[in-house]
């Protein structure tokens, strides 16, 4: 007896390119992989953190790159310098966000599917579902249900009559809250996106009594979008008219610490009349479309440089950075031209002069109590003539020669304002002629502000919505026996979470069979 | 400016810290009662003893907590939440609010011994490493969103916390459901895993919501500080983290294979985040908001 041959394989149906791309689809637009991407991008989000990024810590980078270069190699690999905008970390994100997509897109239609449809017919056995309960009345069985959907509309319920029942839903809104939440996402991620990319960042540096224009070639530095054009620079002209700091008098335990920084500028657009503004830490000061930051401070003493025949070669303020809280600040001045030899200073400014321990000078308060400006000077060859750009902050003291500094014969030169010193080797004279002060500012232009900001407001609102507000179906029917005795039974059944839908049950229940008492007895 | 409150904010602080370690003590015997008394059929109408007594500590220790945040912001004549020790002062004081006002909900005190033995440890290391004088905000934290960014921030801590307790009761009650060898007689008395991971559920959305307006909040004050609303900060980074993390705990409730003992680990592990954010990053990782005055 031949029994039919077993089969040994699965026959499974051959998958085209179609098939396996339908099958791709269904696994990314799966809720499963979208939790995977979600989980996957918080754990990608970390190197980011811990080490330095090139677009938030750029010196960190230089840093970490210089100490460790071979493990910078390899992070430079993995683009973890750049974590935020590297190849992996944007897979991730991108897939998520298609992801997200393919899932939100069917489900809108769905949604809007049952936006128009009528609440489904009432289950036959209600004492299944949750919230079970009935009531009885003395009104016929259409009078109940009458008055149990007005009830419901009341109540903001949807409804539809099937015989001698009510079927009712509400709460469309917890769906449409979560696909507005969805899709604000997409518009926060295409916004800043695509809006980001016709921005520009600017920094410069100011001193008071100097002004800059918004122009490409007037910036220290500066960061155009991927979609900028030299255009998008509104012609405008931002002057330092004075920089007003308050530090802190009389709370012992915070001495000179800084509680107030205003610049009071002066602004001029292309074709307009000046107008006179401020620019706070927190108030930053808007000047055609770009926004203007107050972002540090320091001192710029002006120097005074004569050659030996009393001719003035250099009188010019130099922005100092400050490396403590107290501003004491380290300055390089280069003066290449008028002298005999090219000269480089190395200062360091003290605003308010005091003495540590060891002998050497410190500030020790931020404001200008008793400045004081040291100078160690160098002559030889500063290495700007070979056309490479140099760090106007640093001085390369390798082919030049101190000549008046603690390895030199003279002396390290002492300021204070209106002081003026001899050169050594007859070079001329250095004059500290006044210690005004600067300011950075950083110059923003972003279009994707308000479309990020409205799209984040769509963000919290859907969240709220798809959150708490409860989306349930609830159902009455009623029926009549033989001695005229109207039985009620009440049901609902919750879609998502809904903590309160057995208590939303019986106290509707209540309120309809109250109802209904008073009108029978009435 | 006189300083005539902080020696009054500190005894304040103390004091709470003696009677949190009270309460604690309470707390842990009501725990050990209920071990006791798991078997036996409970008649008792009104709570036992040691948790009534357990609760009035708490109560009693909040409200000098309070106390101490008030005056320190009374004296500093501003939010008092600038830096590290008023952070985890106000903090702290924020989810033991929590954790009082959730009582009127639903009966939660079972985590009393989780929420102020935490409370207490945050208030140790506060007042032993944190402290630092009343000092005047420096500029960049003059802004009307340090009150509403940060409040919201620590006051979401409080909803995560109690959640994270929850779900971690949630998984030994699991475990202890699935039949797995689990000794701990007092779960009996506790409501099982499901109501857990429901109660874990509701109080994180709360925390989510606030913790997306936070990270909104926060954006909307780094464009008018620091010029741009997003950076990848390290303080920013993390708080994306986090967000995603109970980003992915909400949507894990509703994928197949994920719902109990997965999203509650989720849950833990999204408030290891906020603690990890809230010590290491903010005193040891390189970023913009070095704000802790250490």
């Amino acid at each position: 007896m031949d029994a039919p041959a077993p089969q040994s394989t699965i026959s499974q149906p051959k998958l085209g390119f179609v098939g396996y791309a339908r099958f791709f689809w269904r696994q990314l637009t799966s809720m499963r992989t979208a939790l995977f991407l979600l989980l996957l991008l918080a754990v990608a989000a970390i190197p980011g953190s811990l080490v330095p990024q090139v677009s938030s810590d750029p010196n960190g980078v230089i840093a970490y790159r210089r100490n460790y270069p071979d493990t910078a190699a390899v992070l430079d690999f993995f683009q973890v310098f750049t974590t935020y905008t590297s190849v992996w970390f944007s897979s991730i994100y991108l897939l998520l966000f298609i992801s997200l997509i393919g899932c939100v897109l069917p489900r809108t239609k769905h949604h809007f599917d049952a936006l128009r449809a009528s609440p489904p017919t009432t289950p036959a056995r209600l004492s299944r579902l949750q919230g079970f309960t009935t009531r009885t009345t003395e009104a016929d069985a259409a009078t109940t249900i009458e008055s149990a959907r007005r009830l419901l509309r009341s109540q903001r319920y949807r409804t539809e009559l099937y015989g001698d029942s009510v079927s009712a839903e509400r709460g469309y809104l917890r769906e449409t809250g979560n696909l507005v939440f969805h899709a604000a996402l997409v518009g926060v991620l295409v916004a800043v996106g695509i809006g980001g990319g016709f921005g520009y960042t600017g920094q410069r540096v100011v001193v008071e009594g100097y002004a800059f224009s918004n122009s490409l070639a007037s910036y220290d530095s500066f960061n155009p979008g991927r979609f900028f054009a030299d255009s998008a620079l509104e012609p405008y002209s931002i002057a330092l008219d004075s920089f007003v700091p308050v530090y802190e008098q009389q709370n012992r335990d915070a001495i000179g610490q800084a509680i107030d920084f205003t610049a009071n500028v002066t602004t001029t657009l292309r074709g307009e009349a000046s107008t006179s503004g401020q620019i706070k830490v927190n108030e930053p000061l808007a000047v055609g479309d770009t926004n203007v930051y107050l972002l540090g401070n320091g001192y710029a003493p002006i120097l005074t440089v004569r050659d030996a025949n009393e001719k003035i070669v250099w009188s010019q303020p130099t922005a100092c950075l400050p490396f403590d809280s107290n501003l004491g600040s380290t300055c390089v001045i280069k003066i290449p031209d008028g002298l005999d030899e090219q000269v480089g200073m190395l200062g360091f400014l003290y605003p308010t002069r005091g003495e540590l321990s060891s002998g050497a000078l410190a500030s020790v308060y931020p404001d200008l109590i008793s400045p004081v400006l040291t100078l160690e000077v160098y002559e030889g060859d500063l290495g700007l003539d070979n056309g490479q750009g140099t760090n106007a902050y640093a001085l390369n003291t390798d082919s030049l020669d101190q000549i008046a500094g603690r390895t030199a014969d003279a002396e390290t030169l002492r300021l204070t304002p209106g002081d003026r010193l001899d050169l050594p080797n007859d070079l001329g004279s250095v004059e500290l002629t006044s210690i005004p002060r600067f300011v950075s500012l950083d110059v923003h232009h972003d279009p994707s502000e308000l479309p990020v900001l409205l799209f984040s407001i769509l963000v919290v609102a859907g969240l709220v919505t798809s959150l708490f507000i409860p989306r349930r179906r609830m159902w009455v029917a009623a029926t009549t026996d033989d001695s005229g005795t109207t039985t009620i039974q009440y049901a609902a059944l919750a879609r998502g979470d809904d903590p309160n839908l057995e208590a939303a049950v019986t106290e509707f229940a209540d309120k309809h069979s109250q109802k209904l008492t008073v009108r029978v007895s009435s | 400016m006189t300083e005539i409150l902080v020696p009054y904010s500190v005894i304040a602080v103390y004091s709470a810290m003696a009677i949190y370690t009270l309460a604690f003590v309470m707390f842990a015997v009501d725990l050990a009662r209920r071990s006791a008394a798991a078997g036996e059929v409970t008649h008792a109408q009104r709570s036992p003893k040691s948790l009534r007594l357990a609760m009035a500590f708490t109560v009693l220790a909040w409200a000098l907590h309070v106390l101490a945040v008030v005056a320190r912001g009374v004296e500093a004549q501003r939010v008092p939440w600038a830096n590290m020790f008023e952070f985890t002062l106000t903090a702290t004081a924020l989810i033991v609010g929590v954790f009082l006002v959730v009582q009127f909900w639903q009966d939660l005190r079972f985590l009393g011994a989780f929420i102020t033995g935490f409370s207490l440890l945050s208030l140790g290391v506060a007042t032993s490493s944190f402290y630092v004088a009343v000092v005047p905000l420096p500029p960049a934290l003059q802004s009307v969103w340090l009150i509403i960014h940060v409040f919201v921030a620590s006051l979401s801590t409080g909803f995560f916390a109690l959640a994270a307790g929850l779900s971690i009761v949630q998984l030994l009650q699991a475990r202890r459901e699935a039949g797995k060898a689990l000794k701990l007689r007092l779960l009996d008395t506790l409501p099982p895993a499901e109501r857990l991971e429901t109660l874990a559920y509701r109080l994180t959305v709360v925390g989510f919501v606030m913790w997306t307006f936070t990270l909104i909040a926060g954006a909307i004050w780094a464009y008018s500080a620091w010029g741009r609303y997003w950076g990848w900060d390290t303080k920013e980074v993390w708080t994306f983290i986090i967000w995603t993390i109970f980003a992915g705990y909400i949507h894990a409730r509703a994928t197949r294979g994920w719902r109990g003992s997965r999203s509650a680990w989720l849950a833990i592990v999204g408030f290891a985040a906020i603690v990890f954010n809230f010590t290491i990053v903010n005193l040891f990782f390189k970023g913009l908001h070095a704000y802790s005055g250490l």
